[in-house]
């Protein structure tokens, strides 16, 4: 294709792709989810399935943390934008660092010592 | 004979339900993982809670030839517990992630149990003798005083009530720094793989303290990371071959003998995707929870969130079929995506003969599709259905304005109830269902 062609863009092709544009909203249910899904959360980064998704899958279980996560959280709290978009689903959901365990605090996880009831 | 029959000529009964049926149930209770062993005499379930139960297939009844027999319980242990790893600050789950049996080689059973971590291998062997008549200890266990012994008795060995006894004979630890998704023993049964969501090891099961990495798809940057293995498994007949699967909807096929990392695939598998109608939700519904081998070995088959593809290993530009399960949720995908059910990992599994594949479904749905004749059926898991071989109804569900009678309405699914884990005895007609914290087991009624 010569670039001319592609380089000029008539109103009557622009107002054909917006058409195009609707229709696909309007046939395709899932741009119209996702349309619904930007609309509630308006911070929601552009690659969805991307780092942060799987970020946050590799770090689960992470419970505690460092002094470094630590400085990082507190940090945090001074701008005020960033607690809120965190909390938001865009794979930052979970804080680490926001306070300092101690032995009392760990919930302490035992196995199970009660037989399964599908053996019952 | 269940090649011939389709899915729809079946007729699913209710045998059995195993688990409490009270509405509150213990996290620890949920089922993780069910799989028969190689025969179907046993079927195995795994939960959160690092429990095993093993259920054993009971001679038919005599009396009664139109029932195959039930599942009992055989056996049940403590595989895993929770662990926390203090140096990384790391919650370890007890959750079995996947049980995979050995073929069975003497008289007593192994198979290998996983958690996140670490992978086990159970030894399950029976004791019904026991010897009697010993020199130096009474019956009771107490020692006798050697200078009274006036005579030698041979010991003899006596019958006894039959004991099943469960004991690790390997603990394959340290060698995942991420969660352990996948275990799959090999055809070559001296030899298994474990994969978690960047590397696979390969490891022997003789040998616990060494264990080669095959794949490693770590990038040098993790701000680089794009996508993750979900999950992996042996070929059933060739032993140099193994196939994982990732969050962006392809599968590699591996040939160990070109390498010893394989890094690089032998086949790639990848379904063309019509780029218009990408949304922020295609490549979180592509992502393949499961990829399972047909028993032939001559085809694949992956479940991702709303389909079940099966591929041809001879071509990988796209699957040679594709199986909807429940198209009707693509309209409520920022719901499912706002609870987090889009990320729910359904399994899928082949029938003995390949004719035939299930999956699992919300509302305690799971779908059956018939690959000869394209047919399909959707069966439901529910105490209201179990009575003693009661015929399963067909369930519908209604997607568009008027419900019909019996159907049921998107909006009153309960996601809550999901199908995750289903089994397919080997040879028979008879499937297992986990549903949350009970076991369903139906069977095809023997006319």
């Amino acid at each position: 294709m010569s670039e001319e062609i592609e380089g000029t863009k008539t109103t009557e092709e622009t107002v054909v792709n917006d058409q195009n544009e609707m229709d696909d909203k309007v046939t395709s249910p899932e741009k119209v989810e996702e349309a619904k899904l930007k609309a509630r959360y308006p911070n929601l980064g552009h690659k969805p399935g991307g780092s942060d998704l799987l970020r946050k899958r590799l770090t689960k279980g992470q419970k505690y943390f460092d002094s470094g996560d630590y400085n990082m959280a507190k940090a945090k709290v001074k701008n005020k934008q960033l607690p809120a978009a965190a909390s938001e689903k865009s794979g930052g959901g979970e804080i680490t660092g926001d306070h300092i365990p101690t032995p009392q605090d760990l919930p302490q996880r035992k196995p199970s010592l009660v037989a399964s009831k599908l053996a019952g | 004979m269940a090649g011939v029959a389709g899915v729809n000529d079946f007729q699913w009964c209710f045998s059995q339900v195993k688990g409490a049926i009270d509405e509150d149930v213990a996290e620890a209770d949920i089922i993780s993982t069910v799989e028969f062993n190689h025969s179907g005499e046993l079927l195995a379930t795994g939960d959160k809670g690092g429990r095993v139960v093993i259920f054993q297939h009971e001679q038919e009844c005599k009396n009664r030839p139109n029932l195959r027999g039930e599942y009992n319980v055989y056996s049940t242990f403590q595989s895993h517990e929770p662990e926390f790893d203090y140096l990384k600050s790391l919650e370890i789950e007890e959750k079995i992630n996947k049980i995979r049996w050995l073929p069975q080689q003497n008289s007593a059973h192994f198979l290998l149990s996983t958690n996140d971590k670490t992978i086990k291998l159970w030894k399950i062997g029976e004791r019904d003798k026991r010897a009697e008549g010993y020199n130096l200890k009474d019956e009771d266990g107490r020692l006798r005083d050697p200078f009274r012994i006036t005579s030698l008795r041979v010991p003899v060995l006596m019958p006894m009530d039959l004991m099943v006894e469960a004991s690790p004979r390997r603990v394959f630890a340290n060698a995942h720094t991420y969660h352990i998704n996948s275990i799959s023993v090999n055809s070559d049964h001296q030899t298994y793989l474990s994969a978690d969501d960047l590397r696979i090891n390969l490891w022997h099961l003789e040998i616990t303290d060494r264990s080669f990495n095959i794949v490693d798809i770590k990038p040098a940057n993790m701000e680089e990371l794009t996508e993750v293995i979900t999950a992996a498994e042996c070929h059933p007949n060739q032993c140099n071959v193994f196939v994982y699967s990732s969050s962006k909807g392809t599968i590699r096929l591996c040939d160990m003998r070109t390498a010893a990392l394989c890094d690089s695939h032998t086949k790639f598998f990848e379904e063309p995707e019509d780029p218009s109608s990408r949304s922020f939700f295609s490549e979180i519904i592509s992502s393949i929870s499961d990829v399972k081998f047909s028993h032939s070995g001559r085809y694949m088959m992956t479940r991702d969130y709303l389909s079940v593809k099966v591929w041809d290993l001879n071509m990988e530009n796209r699957p040679v079929e594709t199986y909807q399960v429940h198209e009707y949720l693509r309209s409520k995908l920022c719901s499912l995506y706002e609870n987090d059910c889009i990320f729910d990992k359904f399994e899928c599994c082949w029938n003995g003969s390949d004719s035939a594949i299930m999956t699992g479904s919300y509302n305690n749905f799971f779908r059956m599709f018939d690959r000869n004749t394209r047919k399909d059926i959707t069966l439901e898991a529910s105490r209201e259905s179990s009575k003693p071989r009661a015929t399963l109804k067909p369930r519908k569900v209604s997607t568009g304005g008027k419900r019909k009678k019996d159907e049921i309405s998107v909006d009153s699914l309960d996601f809550n109830k999901k199908i995750l884990h289903t089994a397919w005895h080997p040879k028979e007609n008879v499937i297992a269902v986990a549903a949350t914290n009970n076991l369903y087991i139906f069977q095809d009624k023997i006319n």
